[in-house]
Order: C-alpha cells, then structure tokens, then sequence
C-alpha cells in the first residue's frame, strides 16, 4: 500500500469508527429532552425514568465520542497539513465556533449527569436542550467545513498563495444548509430508531403486557414516531442534496448513479454494479427518465455522464452502491416507522405481531449503515480532490513515512473499545434492571 | 499591539489554561491509583469526586488548543503536523484510552480497579509526551530528507534536555495536582485525605524545582539561544521563584479552618501564579519563533480577513460560554452538598 492510501484509510477508520458515537451523541439528547418534556406534560414517572436510563447510556457514548473526535481533529492535521493550511486561511470559523459548541455540550452534560438531583424541572430541560443544541451545533460546524470541500467558495489561488479571502463567504458556501440539514435529521433519525431498536428487543423478551412491556412499548412508540418524521426529512433533504450534486459535482452524482452517457431523460439505474470496462451498470434495474427528473424536477434535464470527464478524475465506482445502500435504508425506514405509527394509533391494534417486532429491531442499526454508507459516499466520491477542483488529495497528505504501524494500532485500539463499550452497556444496564414500578432507580455517584 | 502578538498571546492563554487544568487533571488520575487500596482514607474518592465533572471540559482544551494553533498560525501546520505525527498519535491512543476508561469507571463500579490503574498510568504517560513538543519547537530535532522534514526520533529520545523537560512535566504534574486535592479536601473537611495530599504536595514541591533548575541547565547546552533570551526576563523569573516558595511555606503552616480564605487556597493560588509567570517568560523568549529557525508567527499567519473574523467570533463566543462556566463551577466547586457527598 502506499503512504496516501494508508493515510486516506487512517482517516477513513476514525471517522468510520467517531460517527457512530457522535451520531447517538446528537440523536440521544433529542430523544432525552421528548421524554423530559412528556414526564413534565404527562407527570408519567415511565417518562422520567426514561431520560435518566438514556442519559446513562448517552455519558457512556459521550466517553468514546469525545476522545475519538479530538483524534479525528488533530488527525486532520497530522494527516492532511497541506489541506489544513487552507482550511486555517479560509474556512477556519466553522472550527472555531465549534470549540464553543463543544463547551457548551461539555458543561451541561457534566451539570445534567452529575448535578440532576440539584436541579428544578425547569432547569433539567434547560440543560438537556443546551446538550442538544451543542451536539447538534458542532455536527452542523463540521459539516460545514465538509460542505465547503465540496462547494469551495470565498477565496482565490494565485501562483500557489491563498488570495482574496471572504471568511463568512466561505462560510455560507451554497452546499452549506443543505447538507448540515442532512447530516442532523438523521442524526436524530438514528437515534430515535436506536431507541426503537432497543425498546422493541426488550419487549420481545419481557412478559407481554407486562408493567416493563408496556415501559418499553411507551418507548418503541416514541421512537417510531420522531424516527418515522425525521427519516421523512431526511429522504427530502436527500433529494435536495442529490440536486446539489446535480449542479456542483455533477461527477460525483453521475458515479453515484453509473452514468456514463451525457443525456436528458435518463434513466435511474438501482442496485448492480457499476462495470468501467463496459461502461455500464450491470445487474441493475432500470427506471427509464427518473434521473433526470430527481436531478431537476423535469424529465428533459441533461444530466451529466462520467464520459464528460477524464478517467483519472472520476471517483470510484463503488459509491454507486453506496448510494443505493443509502437511499435504500432510507425509504424503508420512513415505511417503518409510518407503519408501525399508524398500526398503534390509526388501526388501534393494542400489540405489534412478533415478525415486526423483529423488523423495529433492526431499524437503529439500518440507520448507523445509513450513516456510515451516507459519509464513506460524499468523502469518497469527492475523490481525487479534496478540494473539490483546487486540491487534489495527494497534494494535501503528510510526507512522514510509517503510517502503516499506526493504522493497525488505531485499529486495534477502536475495536478493543468498541467491544469494551458493548461490555459496559450490557454489564451497567444487567446490574440496573428496570424498576418501573417504584420510580426509583440508582444514580451514578 | 500587531495582529500576530495578539494571536500569539491568545494562543498562550490557552496553552497555559490547558497545562494547569490538564495537570491537575492528569495527577489526580494518578493520586487515584496510588491510593486505591488505602481503603479508609477516601483519597481516591476525594481525586475521583474532582476529576468526574472536569475532564469532559478540560479534554475540550485539546481541541481548542490545535484549533487555535491551525486556524491562526496554518503556516506552521505543515512543519508540527508532520513532525508530531509520532508523538501526537500515541497521545491520541492514550487520551483515548484514558477518557473511554475514565467515563467506564464512574459507571461500572466492578471494574473500577482496573480502571484506575489505566487512568493512573496514561495520566503519567501523556503529559511526558506532550512535553517533548517544547524542545521539538527549540530546534535541533527536524531535518530535512530529500526536502520533507523529519523528526529525529532517537535523539530526541537520547537527549538530556528532553529528558530533563520529561522529569519536569512529572513532578510538576504531581505536585500541583496534589496542591489542589490538598484545597479540595480541604473544603470537603476530609482529614485524611487531606493530611496524605498535604505530605505529597510538600515532598514533590522541591523535587519539581529541582528538575526546573536542570532543565534551565540543560538548555544551556542544547538550546543556547533560547537561555540568552530567557536571562532578558530574569525578573520574571526571579518572582516565579519567590512564588514558589511563598506557595511552599503557607503549605508548612499550621493549617486550620476559619479564615477569610484558608491557607490551601492560597497556596494553590501562588503555585499557579508561579507558572504563569515563568511561561510568560519562556513565551515571550520563543517569540518570533513558533518552531525554531523554520517557521516564525509572521510566515505562519493566517489571513487577516480570517483574523478578524475569528477574533469576533472568539469574544462573542466567550462572552456568551462566560455564564455557563460560572455555573458549572457553582455547581461543582463551590456546593458544598457536592463536596461533601457519601462515596
Ligand atoms: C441515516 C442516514 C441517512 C439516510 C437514511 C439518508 N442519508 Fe443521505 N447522507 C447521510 C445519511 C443518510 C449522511 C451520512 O449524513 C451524509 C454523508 C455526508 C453528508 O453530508 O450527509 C449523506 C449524504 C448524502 C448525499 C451526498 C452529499 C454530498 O456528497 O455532498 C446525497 C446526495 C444524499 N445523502 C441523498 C440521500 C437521499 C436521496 C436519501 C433518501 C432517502 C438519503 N440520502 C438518505
Ligand atoms: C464522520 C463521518 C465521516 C466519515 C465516515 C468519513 C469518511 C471518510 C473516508 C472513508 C475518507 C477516505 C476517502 C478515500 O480516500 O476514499 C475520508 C477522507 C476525508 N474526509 Fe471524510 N468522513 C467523514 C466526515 C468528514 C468531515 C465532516 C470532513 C470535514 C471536515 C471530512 C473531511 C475529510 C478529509 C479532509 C479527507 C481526506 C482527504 C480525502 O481523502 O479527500 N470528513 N473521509
Ligand atoms: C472531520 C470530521 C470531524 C472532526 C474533526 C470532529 C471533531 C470532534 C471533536 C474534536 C470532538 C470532541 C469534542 C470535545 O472534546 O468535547 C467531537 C465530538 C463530537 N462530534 Fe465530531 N468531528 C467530526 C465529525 C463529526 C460529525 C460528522 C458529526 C455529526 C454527525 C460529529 C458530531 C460530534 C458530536 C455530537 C460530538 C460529541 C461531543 C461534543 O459535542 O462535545 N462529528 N468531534
């Protein structure tokens, strides 16, 4: 393997492994502050005892989230200086502001976890919103400076030195709201299905219709439902984003969907595989003209083809799936939860059969793959830039030798604390069963 | 004042914020192992009962701090992003394992042993290697191989003057991190936790000056033209030195409670202000250099629009965080409830 491989890999793992703690870590507060608000609405101590168990489970995420973010930080410098030194001189604001999100999340975090029984009602849901609103904050910041990788805006390069600097144009680069909106509403869609995914595995072990089932469907319901809205969002979102590639990386949407012929009327090619000796998609089926109305709204949009452009700057092919595995997760989780909504309070039925169950199961780990196929697509399609048309990655990598050594330790280090996190998930919440019926359950000391 | 100076002195703030924070946080790690298996005394309990809240929002300072460092001064990423690749991702595996296994601890009772020990371990381990980024800045370790620079990993291994800044990084850790569980259990009313931290910080306070005399010594040889520069600030100096021994002496008085502010505090007081001052010096000795003769704060300035921008954003952003620190410390450091909880 060469250097830049390894590097883009080295990259790639700590993202891979920091999104999926940093993505609970936005989801979770938002499932938190529901059930405070319903507790305080509904005076229903279930509601109470909710936030306090997730909260448990959100420090738990917060202790691998934070260490795994500061890597993914200092990596960024480590590994790409050359990319950073432009991203110092002009798109430096998203990081800056985003230190203070993470103050912001930190104090209260610690101020809600350590100090509940000091606190009103009043102020408890005032800390848990501050939490949410800082996770969230900093996945939009960051997100930003992923925008602007795409769509860079708000400077010039004359003779290899940054020139002209716009901050705030860079800053509000026209890919900005749109994917930041992306990247929250599944945020919160993954961490509401993840609760549904838990509460739903517990039912099917608990006495049904017992005092904890009825815990646990009051959960699933609440998850369903945030879940079922936010996917919604998300798939709209989705398609606007879609149309953004459309416009500032056509060859990112044309690899994502195997296009190789620029055409109007194109056709929407699902699943296969994308075959660049033949130049087509083999294996998949075919919507005839859906393309270029998801890329315009009209049927006689030209979309773009990879012919249009050199070989070596096209992305690798394989994001075709990835797209698909994207787009996929999402239209059957917005089905999912509409259906399980509309079962429960539409139909009246009083129970889920079994078989569903097991489907609301699997939708928070659906929502993760959604996640890390959603992200593994947008940084791999932008390949070989990182800079979308001004930086190319090689130029932007570290000259150090002796990555490789690192790479397998990074490697061992996340899947030792992945396991030990599952470890501590089951042992803490094995030695803090549920107790619904007298409300009270230990606190941490 | 130029737009450097005030990027540099911000960017210094920071650093020092962090070293003290970090060094109290890192020791009381360490205090936690020491005496885990003293099962009266609660000095575990009482290193515990500081670190829980604190590192979350001490850990945050890292990331301030390579933000700051890239966001003013990106011209000098290229050269400390290359050569602290090494250094820097062992600290990243360590501050990882550290702060995962620290959270762990605090909720999975059984393994809490175990635990502390990690805590105890990296909590020593870290603060040596960040260390080693001084004499890195100082010169003499980076040369050039076919135009990419490199770190010279064996000598700086080897070198007496990295080891001297190790051994200061240690005791200094050590000492203020137990001045500060001396305070906190002070305020707690924990007897002996408070006689045990007390002992400690008056054994390692002489050591750590000891090892600051040394390094002072070592960098005579090996980094000349920063110990001339140093000698202009030897006023400041001077006064570090007389703060430290204020803070030592207050500590060997016969302690009670009652006053206006015990004698804890202001030992702690004196002790921080003892490294404020002599930073202060050691900062404004290295300036213009960020890493010496490479890369200067002037070569490695960002862009003045960006300048700007930050220095907005950094002031509105403080200005509206100011509250909610205050209220975390309330919370945390002044309760008494909080202080004085059961195990
Ligand atoms: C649960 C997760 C999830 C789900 C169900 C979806 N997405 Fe997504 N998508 C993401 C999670 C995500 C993400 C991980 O958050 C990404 C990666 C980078 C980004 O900005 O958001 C993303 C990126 C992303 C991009 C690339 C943006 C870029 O490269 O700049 C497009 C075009 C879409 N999405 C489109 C869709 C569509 C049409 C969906 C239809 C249902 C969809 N996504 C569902
Ligand atoms: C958290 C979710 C993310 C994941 C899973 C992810 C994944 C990846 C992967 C797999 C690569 C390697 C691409 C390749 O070489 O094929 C990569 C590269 C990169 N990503 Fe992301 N990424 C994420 C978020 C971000 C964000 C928010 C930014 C913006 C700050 C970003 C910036 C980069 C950069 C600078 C590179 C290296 C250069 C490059 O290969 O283009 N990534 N990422
Ligand atoms: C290149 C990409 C990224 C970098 C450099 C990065 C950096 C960081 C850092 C430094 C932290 C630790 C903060 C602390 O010390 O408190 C962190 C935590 C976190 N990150 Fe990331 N991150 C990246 C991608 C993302 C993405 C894409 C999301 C959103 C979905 C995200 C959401 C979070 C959240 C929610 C936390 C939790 C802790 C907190 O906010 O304090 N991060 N990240």
């Amino acid at each position: 393997m060469d250097d830049i491989l390894i590097a883009r890999s080295t990259f790639g793992l700590t993202m891979g492994f920091h999104i999926i703690f940093a993505s609970l870590g936005v989801g979770l507060p938002l499932m938190i502050l529901a059930a405070e608000i319903l507790y305080q609405r509904t005076k229903d101590k279930d509601y109470e005892l909710m936030a306090k168990r997730w909260t448990k489970g959100q420090a738990i995420l917060l202790g691998v989230a934070i260490p795994s973010g500061t890597i993914a930080g200092v990596q960024l410098s480590l590994l790409w200086p050359g990319f950073m030194e432009i991203v110092g001189k002009v798109i430096s604001l998203p990081f800056q502001i985003e230190i203070f999100a993470f103050f912001l999340e930190a104090l209260f975090m610690s101020i809600y976890v350590y100090a509940a029984d000091r606190l009103s009602p009043f102020m408890r849901i005032i800390s848990v919103f501050l939490v949410l609103l800082g996770a969230t904050a900093s996945a939009v910041l960051i997100t930003n400076v992923h925008a602007f990788e795409g769509t860079p805006t708000g400077f010039r390069i004359t003779n290899g030195e940054v020139t002209d600097v716009d901050p705030w144009a860079a800053f509000f680069n026209p890919s900005f709201l749109v994917t930041a909106g992306h990247v929250t509403v599944s945020a919160y869609m993954t961490g509401a299905f993840m609760i549904a995914t838990i509460a739903a595995f517990k039912m099917l072990r608990a006495k049904h219709l017992g005092r904890e089932y009825l815990f646990h469907q009051k959960a699933l319901l609440l998850g369903l439902i945030l879940g079922g809205t936010f996917s919604l969002l998300t798939a709209l979102n989705g398609h606007e984003s879609a149309q953004y590639l459309h416009r500032y990386q056509p060859e990112k949407l044309a690899a994502a969907e195997g296009l190789f012929e620029t055409q109007p009327y194109a056709p929407l090619a699902i699943g296969g595989i994308t075959d660049p000796e033949t130049k087509e998609v083999k294996y998949a089926i075919e919507i005839p003209w859906l393309l270029s109305f998801l890329a315009a709204n009209r049927f006689d949009e030209v979309v773009v083809g990879l012919n249009d452009f050199p070989e070596e700057e096209w992305p690798p092919l394989f994001i075709h799936t990835l797209f698909n595995g994207m787009v996929g997760i999402g239209s059957l989780l917005v089905l999912v939860g509409f259906v399980g909504f509309a079962w429960k309070k539409l139909l009246k039925k009083e129970t889920f059969p079994r078989w569903a169950m097991w489907i609301f199961v699997c939708g928070g780990p659906l929502a993760l793959l959604g996640i890390e196929f959603g992200w593994v697509f947008a940084c791999t399609g932008r390949q070989p830039w990182v800079i979308y048309h001004v930086m190319k990655t090689a130029e932007a990598a570290t000259h150090s030798e002796g990555l490789g050594l690192f790479f397998i330790l990074f490697l061992l280090v996340y899947l030792a604390l992945a396991v030990i996190t599952l470890l501590v998930f089951y042992s803490y919440f094995k030695r803090h069963p549920l107790r619904p019926l007298d409300g009270k359950e230990e606190t941490v000391k | 004042m130029t737009d450097t100076l005030i990027a540099s002195i911000l960017l210094w703030a920071f650093v020092i914020i962090y070293s003290v924070a970090a060094s109290i946080d890192f020791g009381a790690g360490f205090w936690s192992m020491v005496y885990l298996n003293h099962e009266k005394t609660k000095a575990t309990n009482i290193a515990n009962r500081y670190l829980s809240p604190s590192w979350e929002v001490t850990n945050v300072f890292v990331v301030l701090i390579v933000v700051a460092l890239v966001t003013f001064f990106p011209g000098a990423t290229y050269t400390l992003g290359t050569v602290l690749l090494i250094p820097g991702s062992i600290v990243l595996l360590l501050l990882l394992i550290r702060s995962a296994f620290m959270v762990f601890s605090h909720l999975v009772q059984k393994y809490n042993k175990l635990l502390s020990v990690v805590s105890g371990i990296t909590g020593i381990l870290i603060p040596a290697l960040l260390i080693c980024v001084l004499p890195i800045t100082e010169g003499g370790f980076i040369a050039r191989f076919q135009g990419v620079e490199q770190l010279l990993l064996t000598k700086l291994l080897t070198s007496p003057h990295v080891l001297s800044y190790i051994g200061l990084a240690i005791t200094s850790t050590l000492f203020l991190s137990s001045l500060l569980l001396t305070d906190y259990s002070f305020v707690s009313k924990e007897r002996e936790a408070f006689a045990i931290y007390r002992k400690d910080a008056l054994i390692v306070g002489p050591v750590t000056l000891l090892m600051a005399v040394l390094t002072l010594q070592t960098m005579h040889l090996e980094a000349d033209w920063l110990y001339r520069r140093l000698f202009a600030h030897a006023p400041l100096l001077l006064a570090s030195g007389v703060c430290f021994f204020v803070s030592y002496i207050v500590l060997l008085l016969p302690q009670q409670r009652g006053r206006v502010i015990h004698l804890p505090r202001i030992s702690v007081f004196f002790a921080i202000l003892q490294y404020l001052l002599a930073s202060y010096a050691y900062g404004a000795a290295h300036l213009p250099y960020i890493v010496y003769p490479e890369v200067t704060i002037e070569s490695g300035f960002t862009h003045p629009s960006t300048f700007r921008a930050l220095f907005v954003s950094y002031i509105v952003g403080f200005a509206i965080l100011i509250p909610g620190f205050i209220y975390f410390w309330r919370m945390f450091m002044k309760d008494e409830s909080y202080l004085r909880q059961k195990p």
